[in-house]
C-alpha cells in the first residue's frame, strides 16, 4: 500500500528501465535531494559537519569506489587507504603547486591521478586472483603509505611531516581550511558526491558495468563470451580508484584540513571501508550510502551512550565498538550477505504488497 | 674475514631467525587452508589472544576486570596469585580448543559452501570480534611474558665470530638473540610433529582426506564438522607458540595482531597448501627484507644514487611477493591452479 504501482504506467524501455521505475520511489528519491541541497545548508553547524555529515559524504564516496571494485567486479582490495592517500597528496600538491586551479578541479584531478596509481597496481590481477590478489593490494596500501612518509617531496618538506590544506574558494566561497563555513564545504562535498553517485550508478548499469558483472561472476567463462579481461579489471580498478581518490582528497583537503599519512591513511582504513560495503551491501550503490552511514554513526552512537550516557572509559567503548563491529560482520555474511541494502530491498517488497502477505 | 662481510652474514642470520618467526604464524594459516580452504586472517589475532590470555592467567588477572569495574563500580584488578607457566600455557590450550570449537559452531557451520572470499571477510570480521573481546578481556595495555625461555645476548655465537675477525680489526662479535634460537628450535620441532601428525595418525589421515576433497572425505565417514575442529585447535596451538615467542620478544601488545600481515606474503612466496613452503618462504622474507634494507642504507647504496632510503621492511616483503605472483601465481610450493568452465 505504500507503495503504489497501480496507475504507474511505463509507455517506454527508458522509462521501465530506469533507476526508480515506482513513482513513489522517485518522488522520494527526489524529496531526500532537496533535503540534502536546500533544507540542510542552512540548519547545519559545526557539530553535526564536523562528526556526522561529512565523514558520511566522504566514506560514502570512498566505499562505491571500493563497492565498485569489490562488489562489482569482485576483486578484493586491502588498499583502499593507500589509494586515499594518493588523492590527497595529490591534492596537497596540486593545491601548493597550481595556487590558482580551482579546488573542483583539484579534486577532479587527484582522482584522475590516483585511477592511474590504481590501474597500475591492478595490473597484477590478470594473473592472480582471490586473496592472493587482496594480499597483493597490501603491497598498494604499505608501499604509498611509506612513499608518502619517507620521500619529503610530497609533504613538501614540511617539519612535521603532515600535509596541510591552503584555504581554497569556489565562486569567492571558502569550502577548504579552517575559516570555510560549514555549509560551503558541505555542499560543495555534496554537489561532487550527488555528481559521483549519479555516474557510479549509471556506469554500473550500463555496458561497463555489466562486463564487471560478468568478471565477477566467473572470469573465465565472462573471457569466453568475449568480454576482455584486461580492459575490464583494469577500468574497474582506474574507475574505482578514481573514486577512491576523490574521497581521500575531500576527505583530507575539505573535511580534515590537516593529515599524517600514517595515522589518516593506515591499513585500519582499508577495513573500515571493506567493512562499510560488507554491511550496505556488496554490489550496491545505495548499500555503499547505508554502510558509510552505519559505520559512522555507530562510533558516535556507542560514544554518547556509553561514555556520554553511561560514563564508561573511552577505551572501553572503543573495545566494545570492535566486538560489535567484527561481531555484525560474521553475522551479516551469515544471514544477509548482500548487506543494509538487501534489507531495505525485502522491506520495500514486504511494504509493496502491505496489508496482504502475498 | 673482513668486518664487512661478517657484518653482512650478521644480517642475514638475524633476517633468518626473524624469518622463522614470521613462519611460525603462517603456518596456522597453511594448516586451516589446507584442511578447509579458509584463508584464515584471525590466525594473528589468535597469536595476540593466546599470548594475552596466558599473560592473564599467569599473573591471575580479572577476565573483564575493566568492564565490571565501569559498570559495578568495583576496583578489581587481580586475584593476587600466579600460575605456574606451565600450567597457564596449558589452560590457555584449552581456551583456544574452546575458541576452535566455538567459532565452528558459531561461523563455519553457517558458511559452509560459500565462496572462498566471503569466507576470508568473514574470518576479518572474527579477527576484529576476537581483538576487541581479547582487549575487553584482558586489557589492551602492553604485557610483559614470561614463561623462561632463554633470552638476550648469545655469548657463543659473539666469541665465535669474534674468532672469525682479524684480532686487530676491533670486531665486537655479532648479536644473536638466544630467542631468536630458542623460537628456531621450537618451529624445526612444530613442523616436524605436524608432519609425523599428518603422515601417520589417523587423525592426520582424515585431516588429509579432507583437504583433498570434502565431498569425499565426507562420503567415507570423516566427520568434516570434527576435522575443523581439530584443524582449528591446533592452529590455536601454533597461534599460542607463536604468541609465545613473539609475547617474549615484543610483549604482548595490540601491534601482535599485525604480525598476522606479515605472514601473509610468506604464504604467497611459499604458496598457500605447502608446510615446508611457509617455513621456506619466511627465510626468504625474512633474510630478504633485512638484507634489503641492510642494502639500502649502505654507504655503497649511497655512492650510486646520491641518497639513502629506511624502513622499508614496511613493505619489502609484499612487493617481493606480488613481483614473484605475477610469474608464478601459485608461490614455490603451491598447488598449481587449474580452472575449467
Amino acid at each position: 500500500m505504500f507503495y503504489r504501482e497501480a496507475g504507474d504506467f511505463k509507455t517506454s524501455y527508458s522509462d521501465d528501465g530506469q533507476t526508480f521505475p515506482i513513482a513513489f520511489d522517485r518522488w522520494r528519491y527526489y524529496a531526500v535531494l532537496a533535503v540534502a541541497f536546500l533544507v540542510i545548508p542552512f540548519v547545519i553547524n559545526d557539530y553535526w559537519e564536523k562528526s556526522i555529515i561529512m565523514p558520511f559524504l566522504v566514506w560514502s564516496t570512498v566505499a562505491i569506489g571500493l563497492n565498485i571494485l569489490t562488489g562489482y567486479c569482485g576483486q578484493l582490495s586491502l588498499g583502499t587507504g593507500g589509494f586515499m592517500a594518493v588523492g590527497a597528496y595529490a591534492s596537497y600538491k596540486l593545491m601548493t603547486a597550481f595556487p590558482e586551479l580551482n579546488i573542483f578541479f583539484v579534486v577532479l584531478l587527484s582522482g584522475a591521478i590516483t585511477a592511474a596509481v590504481g590501474a597500475l597496481f591492478g595490473l597484477p590481477s590478470l594473473r592472480i586472483k582471490g586473496f592472493y590478489l587482496a594480499v597483493a593490494t597490501l603491497a598498494a596500501q604499505f608501499f604509498l603509505v611509506w612513499l608518502f612518509n619517507k620521500v619529503p617531496w610530497f609533504y613538501n618538506s614540511s617539519a612535521s611531516g603532515q600535509i596541510t590544506a591552503p584555504e581554497r574558494s569556489v565562486f569567492g566561497i571558502l569550502v577548504t581550511g579552517p575559516n570555510a563555513a560549514p555549509w560551503a564545504s558541505y555542499l560543495f562535498t555534496l554537489v561532487l558526491v550527488t555528481a559521483l553517485a549519479w555516474v557510479a550508478r549509471n556506469l554500473t548499469r550500463g555496458k561497463v558495468g555489466r562486463s564487471w558483472m560478468a568478471i565477477r561472476d566467473m572470469d573465465i567463462a565472462a573471457e569466453i563470451i568475449g568480454v576482455n579481461p584486461l580492459a575490464t579489471k583494469l577500468s574497474a580498478f582506474a574507475v574505482s580508484s578514481f573514486f577512491i581518490g576523490v574521497g581521500g582528497a575531500l576527505f583530507f583537503s575539505v573535511y580534515l584540513g590537516a593529515a599524517e599519512v600514517g595515522e589518516a591513511f593506515g591499513i585500519d582504513k582499508s577495513f573500515l571501508v571493506l567493512f562499510m560495503i560488507i554491511i550496505g551491501g556488496l554490489g550496491s550503490i545505495f548499500g555503499s550510502f547505508a554502510g558509510a552511514a552505519f559505520m559512522v554513526l555507530l562510533p558516535v552512537l556507542l560514544k554518547n551512550v556509553l561514555v556520554g550516557g553511561l560514563g564508561w572509559p573511552t577505551d572501553l567503548a572503543a573495545h566494545i565498538q570492535m566486538v560489535i563491529v567484527g561481531g555484525l560482520i560474521v553475522l551479516f555474511l551469515i544471514l544477509e550477505p548482500h548487506g543494509l541494502a538487501q534489507l531495505w530491498r525485502v522491506a520495500k517488497e514486504k511494504l509493496r504488497l502491505w496489508p496482504f502477505p502475498h | 674475514m673482513s668486518i664487512e662481510t661478517l657484518n653482512l652474514i650478521e644480517v642475514l642470520i638475524n633476517g633468518l631467525m626473524s624469518g622463522v618467526m614470521y613462519a611460525l604464524v603462517a603456518l596456522g594459516f597453511v594448516l586451516i587452508f589446507k584442511s578447509s580452504g579458509i584463508f584464515n586472517y584471525a590466525q594473528g589475532v589468535m597469536a595476540l589472544f593466546a599470548a594475552m590470555t596466558l599473560v592473564g592467567l599467569q599473573t591471575g588477572q580479572v577476565p573483564f576486570a575493566h568492564l565490571l569495574n565501569a559498570v559495578t563500580g568495583m576496583h578489581v584488578t587481580h586475584f593476587g596469585w600466579n600460575m605456574p607457566s606451565g600450567l597457564a600455557i596449558l589452560l590457555t590450550l584449552v581456551v583456544m580448543v574452546g575458541l576452535a570449537f566455538l567459532v565452528e559452531r558459531l561461523v563455519l557451520k553457517h558458511l559452509v559452501n560459500q565462496e572462498p572470499i566471503i569466507l576470508f571477510m568473514a574470518t576479518i570480521g572474527l579477527a576484529f570480534f576476537l581483538e576487541g573481546f581479547g582487549d575487553l578481556m584482558w586489557t589492551a595495555e602492553i604485557k610483559q611474558l614470561d614463561v623462561g625461555l632463554p633470552g638476550g645476548l648469545s655469548e657463543w655465537f659473539e666469541g665465535a665470530s669474534m674468532a672469525l675477525a682479524d684480532p686487530e680489526a676491533g670486531y665486537w662479535g655479532m648479536y644473536v638473540d638466544k630467542l631468536d634460537v630458542t623460537a628456531a628450535v621450537v618451529a624445526a620441532l612444530l613442523v616436524i610433529s605436524l608432519t609425523l601428525f599428518s603422515q601417520y595418525t589417523r587423525a592426520g589421515r582424515a585431516l588429509r582426506a579432507v583437504a583433498d576433497d570434502h565431498q569425499a572425505a565426507l562420503s567415507v565417514g570423516i566427520s568434516l564438522r570434527f576435522i575443523w575442529v581439530m584443524v582449528w585447535s591446533i592452529a590455536g596451538l601454533v597461534a599460542l607458540v607463536a604468541g609465545i615467542m613473539w609475547g617474549s620478544k615484543t610483549g604482548v601488545q595490540t601491534s601482535l595482531s599485525l604480525i598476522a600481515l606479515k605472514a601473509l606474503p610468506v604464504l604467497m612466496l611459499g604458496g598457500f597448501t605447502s608446510i615446508p613452503g611457509a617455513i621456506v618462504g619466511g627465510l626468504i622474507i625474512g633474510a630478504g627484507e633485512k638484507l634489503f634494507e641492510y642494502f639500502v642504507t649502505s654507504d655503497a647504496f649511497h655512492g650510486v644514487t646520491g641518497f639513502n632510503i629506511d624502513a622499508t621492511e614496511n613493505w619489502f616483503a609484499y612487493v617481493l611477493a606480488l613481483l614473484f605472483l605475477v610469474f608464478r601465481p601459485q608461490g614455490l610450493f603451491g598447488d598449481r591452479i587449474i580452472e575449467r568452465v
